[in-house]
């Protein structure tokens, strides 16, 4: 389990990865910036901690991702990972402490599983070195820790839904990161399959303390999972704080313009929402 | 072969293809119409203006089959680099426009500078090469102009859209050609390994090792932009960097090899999907594999296309079309 520890995380009172002030817009056909679809969003997000998403379509969310993951720039603002710059640092250097799981992932080549996690040990060899013992370890305990370990052999596109999933949050975790940013991993999947992967992030974050960051429009799936939610829309954060705090009903309307009852639910062990229409504006 | 470790699988994939490779390179030449023997094309005790072996061997087949070895190996890693980049396991070296302006070159050189002459370089290689080097340009600044990253789609469609106006300018110098240079522009769009010569092979020689030595590079990110370019990027891949890595060093590969021996069809996509049925889908071992087994591949193909209608040698293009023809539809199929 040793390569997902870090001893560094909980340095007191500084956050993890920490977005300031991010802008960031597309441009038009005539390169002109669009209306910003982040227009000013800041987060702080503590190691260990499990950071939900939300907000309706367009609000931002996978944009958010992408710089908090460095695969895109902001035009202002900067993230900074343990207060340092990502825009300083190498595509690999980042990929080494931060992990994507995205929503679907369709290889063109007929790799096996284990060949799908091993890739998750590129940012960790060099351009000429190939992966050694230790790293094929790493890639069967990851492997073993998102229960795929027996489909070490099998062609990644023969496998279900679920099972897919779990061998791409497998490779993410190859990569020993400190930070999981996931794009809405259990869109496509049926409530088995959401559930599978839904007790698969909590036990990650419980026992081996991986930063989380989800995007999703799964609101009860946020609520059982996340300590803190972001709500964003129009590219702006609406509400930022504990969930019982900030998943209220007032929210809910707010965000999605839907009514909907947030009560407590004993049974699930968290708060749930439930929707009860739309709208009558 | 999958449960061993990657640097046994390396290994054993070099060393099989390699060995296949060098037992075809020596061979290959001593086949034909004209049955010789190794030992006295190699003997000592004979004049080498007496010994017609030799002479067969140095002369007639041996950069015969070297010209296959270098553009077999060369198209058929391109086509690997190339299949990975548009994550499409049908793209091929002659998809990106490279081969067409290769050929436009070569046409005109045919049709209107027979005499020039630089150095000693002959006019229709070189002619050739500055055509694929231009193609490739054009493509590439079209498919850098709007982003950061290179646009697969824009660099697949720009050389369908070059391949297309390339035709029609080669049909337009055709048609203002005389009987002659319009038989041999034919010949050459074939796809010949005659060169005649070790000169032009070692005129190619520099652009194909350079192209390889940036290969030798790319595997792992080959792998993972396969998986798509945010995948890759979120793995520690410059996506940029390694696209247009990709796109420079298969695209100089195919220029080398077409202006060498003309555009010799369909080695970039059998080789590739032959190879994989061996030693899998990795790039790491794909790649080297692709270019041993493209070397032999052509130099088998030329064989045939030496012996099938003796004493007439066909030359090499028109038996890889015929292999390569069904091929591709078979793996059309195949792929459901």
């Amino acid at each position: 389990m040793a390569f997902l520890l870090r001893a560094d995380w909980h340095s007191p009172g500084s956050a993890l990865l920490r977005a300031a002030d991010l802008h960031y817009g597309y441009r038009d056909a005539a390169g002109r910036e669009r209306a910003f679809t982040l227009d000013g969003v800041s987060l702080e997000i503590p190691g260990g901690g499990f950071v939900g998403l939300l907000g309706p379509n367009g609000s931002g969310k996978t944009t958010l991702l992408k710089l908090l993951s460095g695969t895109v720039s902001p035009q202002r603002g900067a993230v900074t990972l343990d207060s340092q710059p990502l825009a300083g640092m190498s595509r690999r250097a980042i990929a080494r402490r931060i992990a994507v799981v995205p929503q679907e992932t369709h290889p063109t080549f007929d790799f096996t599983v284990l060949d799908m996690v091993l890739m998750g040990r590129h940012p960790h060899l060099g351009v000429l070195t190939l992966e050694g013992p230790a790293d094929v370890s790493i890639a069967e305990e990851a492997l073993a820790a998102t229960g795929t370990a027996h489909l070490a052999g099998r062609a990644y596109m023969t496998l279900s839904g679920g099972e897919k999933q779990r061998v791409i949050i497998a490779s993410a975790l190859a990569q020993s990161p400190d930070v999981l940013l996931l794009d809405e991993p259990t869109a496509s999947l049926d409530l088995g399959y959401q559930m599978e992967i839904a007790t698969l992030l909590r036990r990650l974050n419980r026992e081996r303390q991986v930063t989380q960051v989800l995007a999703t429009h799964d609101l009860n799936l946020a609520a059982g999972l996340c300590d803190h939610l972001l709500l964003l829309r129009g590219g702006r954060v609406l509400a930022y704080g504990p969930t019982a705090d900030v998943l209220t009903a007032a929210n809910v309307q707010a965000l999605y313009g839907v009514r909907a009852e947030v009560t407590f639910h004993a049974g699930a062990g968290h708060v749930m929402v439930v929707p009860l229409g739309a709208n009558a504006e | 072969m999958s449960t061993r470790p990657l640097r046994t699988r390396l290994v054993l994939t070099i060393g099989g293809f390699g060995a296949v490779t060098l037992a075809v390179c020596l061979l290959a030449p001593l086949v034909g119409s004209t049955p010789i023997s190794l030992s006295r094309a190699f003997s000592r005790t004979i004049p080498y203006a007496d010994n017609v072996d030799a002479q067969i061997f140095f002369v007639a087949r041996l950069p015969r089959v070297l010209t296959g070895a270098l553009v077999g190996a060369a198209l058929a890693a391109a086509g690997a680099v190339l299949q990975a980049l548009f994550r499409n396991p049908l793209a091929a070296p002659e998809t990106l426009g490279v081969s067409a302006g290769a050929a436009l070159g070569a046409i005109l050189a045919i049709t209107f500078g027979a005499d020039m002459r630089l150095g000693p370089l002959a006019p229709v290689p070189l002619a050739s090469l500055v055509g694929a080097l231009s193609a490739m340009s054009v493509v590439y600044l079209l498919a850098s102009a709007t982003r950061r990253a290179l646009s697969t789609s824009v660099l697949l469609l720009a050389g369908v859209a070059l391949n297309a106006f390339i035709s029609a300018m080669i049909l337009f110098v055709q048609y203002l050609a005389d009987f002659t240079q319009t038989y041999r522009a034919v010949r050459w769009l074939i796809g010949d390994l005659d060169v005649g010569a070790f000169a032009p092979i070692a005129a190619a020689l520099p652009l194909v090792l350079v192209a390889f030595a940036i290969f030798a590079t790319l595997p792992g990110a080959l792998n993972l932009l396969s998986l798509g370019p945010d995948a890759a990027a979120a793995r520690g891949v410059d996506v940029a960097r390694a696209q247009r890595l990709a796109f420079v060093s298969s695209s100089l590969a195919t220029s080398a090899a077409v202006s060498l021996a003309g555009p010799v069809a369909f080695i970039g996509i059998i080789v590739p999907h032959l190879v994989r049925l061996v030693v899998g889908v990795d790039h790491r071992l794909v790649l080297p594999a692709a270019a041993l087994f493209g070397a032999a591949f052509l130099i088998i193909c030329d064989l045939i296309a030496r012996t099938i209608i003796s004493p007439v040698e066909l030359p090499v293009g028109i038996v890889t079309a015929v292999i390569g023809g069904p091929f591709f539809l078979w793996l059309l199929v195949r792929r459901r």
